[in-house]
């Protein structure tokens, strides 16, 4: 896997809506690297014999009825949202999207 | 502009491509047992796992995933023996999350296609649209926008969410893109949105209502030189919520490019809004810096993999093709091809099919609910359908088969069923609309009109048959037209040495 960039780093922090101060972007690109190169020993075992996994059980078709079961109420819902108004959360205005 | 859409598609041809979207008609969510009910007060609807509270965890719903396999097969598809859900990462309050449960490069369904037929200058032509993929993701909460002077984003104060939608199954229908169509492209566009709600509607695993949002169509289009053999940059028109909008929205779409690249501009990929009102769009997020949704695989979540025992199963549960429905029962009614149209434009093949199935007459079926039962519900402005069952109107015309109602006191009877007056039986007891049928009371009257016109009635002894309508018309007076006419004549005719 290639070095993690300054430039990736940038990238991440603005997909992840995190400001970030030039210091900032240099340490974390050096801190992410460490981590990734930890992480990159799994590859060694990861041979072709052994299957990619996205959940620690081998298990598969677990599905539910479809059934409806009782929802929060609408306070309970709302009550850990910081802003809220006529019955909705209320969040701050959205840019440089549609 | 300078190019109108004729000369647009004269120099350019078009390569469509149509992703759908389609919310399940499932009691619950599509993670969560939380109902999915439209038109809810707002977040009365949701729980830990659709509001995405630390520590809630997702489960598949069974039904969704069986509905996603139906469309699949409806749709030519091959199903996969294994597929994932995956994150898929954006921020935007419209997923409490910050990424929507969807699937990436694992779809339950893949390889499909939909022939659709059109009417061209040079009769009716079947293009083949290929189908990508049907995937399974869930459908996002509802943001209002507050302040500004549009409704619009752009100078909004804040927005509010609600997120009864979020977490609703929904199935996402993408087409490899369409090549061919020429200057159809709108047609072809509107016919195969138009055929994928038939199917889901036959399928019954949708509401499939565009002004609701439970089908909505994105429509992409490019342009390039006819001939050319080029694919030009395309745009993405979002928020089309009618059939006539899909066609409309790719008209506009095309003359609008074509104008562009008439004047040596370029097109930018973006997305486009369209605007109902003026059928044109508007630009919305430009796509120049490419997404990166930064997919992996959901770990809440084990993978799908149906066995071909559940596939098979599926696939024998599968109903009529609608298209080829339609072709069958044409031929069996023997209908015109411009009265079939209208029946389904009416949306009225459904119960005339049903009201045929109850014994009704099928000529009489057809021409009662597109005729009076039409008439009423446009004066109502209501669906034909919600006035009356098919069942009463069965029993209305096998009354009039019998001779026991003529179509005029039918119009009563369907007139005060619609009413509320009751069933068919109850109205025309109350109104007392029988067919004054039996032979010795309407000899009554047709004596008194005989004695009442001897003249006439001489006439018609010594051979003058029309003659007979002036006293078809007195009988018909005397018992306040509740007589059958032809059966009237018929006892005239007889009565006077002529039948
Ligand atoms: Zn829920």
């Amino acid at each position: 896997m290639a070095a993690i960039s300054r430039d990736d780093v940038a990238h991440l922090a603005k997909l992840a809506r995190v400001e970030m101060t030039p210091d900032e972007l240099d340490h974390m690109a050096v801190e992410l690297e460490q981590i990734l190169g930890a992480v990159k020993r799994v590859q060694e075992v990861a041979t072709a014999d052994i299957p990619p996994t996205s959940h620690p059980l081998s298990m598969s078709n677990i599905f539910r009825d479809d059934v409806v079961k009782p929802s929060l109420t609408n306070e309970e819902a709302l009550s850990g949202a910081p802003a809220k108004a006529e019955d909705r959360f209320k969040v701050p205005q959205i840019l440089g999207e549609e | 502009m300078t190019l109108d859409y004729k000369s647009a598609t004269e120099k350019f041809e078009p390569t469509l491509g149509l992703e759908v979207h389609v919310e399940l008609n499932t009691n619950s969510k599509m993670f969560c047992s939380c109902a999915t009910e439209f038109g809810a007060s707002p977040n009365t609807q949701t729980c830990p796992v659709c509001l995405g509270l630390p520590g809630a965890l997702p489960v598949v719903n069974g039904k969704a995933i069986e509905s996603t396999i139906l469309i699949g097969l409806a749709l030519n598809c091959s199903i996969a023996p294994y597929s994932r859900f995956a994150r898929k990462n954006y921020f935007y309050p419209d997923m409490p999350k910050n990424f929507q449960t969807s699937q990436y490069d694992e779809p339950i369904c893949v390889d499909g296609y939909l022939d659709v037929e059109i009417e061209t200058e040079d009769g009716p032509k079947t293009f083949r649209v290929d189908i990508e993929r049907v995937h399974m993701e869930e459908d996002t909460g509802k943001s209002l926008h507050v302040g500004g002077a549009t409704g619009r984003i752009h100078g909004a104060e804040y927005s509010l969410l609600d997120y009864n939608r979020a977490g609703i199954p929904l199935v996402e229908i993408v087409t490899r893109i369409i090549p061919g169509t020429g200057k159809y492209a709108p047609q072809v566009a509107r016919a195969y949105v138009t055929q994928l709600r038939d199917i889901l509607r036959a399928l019954g695993v949708s509401d499939v209502k565009m002004e609701q949002g439970s089908l909505r169509c994105d429509a992409n289009v490019s342009l390039a030189p006819i001939g050319s053999g080029i694919l030009g940059t395309r745009s993405e028109t979002k928020n089309v919520n009618s059939l006539r909008s899909v066609e409309r929205a790719l008209t506009g779409e095309i003359e609008r490019q074509a104008n562009r690249l008439e004047a040596g501009e370029r097109i930018i990929q973006e997305t486009r809004h369209f605007l109902e009102e003026s059928g044109l769009t508007r630009p919305g997020r430009s796509k120049e810096q490419a997404e990166d949704y930064r997919y992996f695989p959901e770990p809440d979540l084990v993978p799908v993999t149906p066995d071909a025992k559940w596939i098979e199963e599926l696939r024998a549960k599968l109903p009529e093709n609608p298209a080829d429905r339609r072709k069958r029962l044409q031929k069996e009614w023997n209908v015109p091809d411009a009265e079939m149209t209208s029946l389904i434009n009416a949306e009225l093949m459904d119960v005339v099919e049903e009201t045929i199935k109850l014994g009704a007459e099928p000529t009489r079926a057809r021409t009662w609910w597109l005729g009076e039962i039409s008439r009423l519900a446009n004066e109502k402005e209501v669906a034909p359908t919600s006035l009356i069952t098919t069942a009463f109107v069965a029993e209305i015309i096998a009354l009039i088969s019998s001779g026991d109602l003529t179509d005029k006191l039918a119009r009563q009877v369907v007139e005060g069923v619609v009413s509320g007056e009751g069933s068919p039986a109850e109205v025309i007891e109350k109104r007392g609309l029988k067919v004054v049928s039996d032979d010795s009371a309407l000899m009554v009257a047709i004596e008194a009109a005989i004695a009442a016109q001897p003249d006439t009635a001489e006439r018609i002894r010594g051979g003058n048959i029309p003659a007979v309508g002036a006293l078809i018309g007195a009988v018909m007076k005397a018992t306040g037209g509740q007589a059958d006419a032809a059966k009237v004549r018929e006892l005239l005719l007889r009565h006077l040495g002529q039948g």
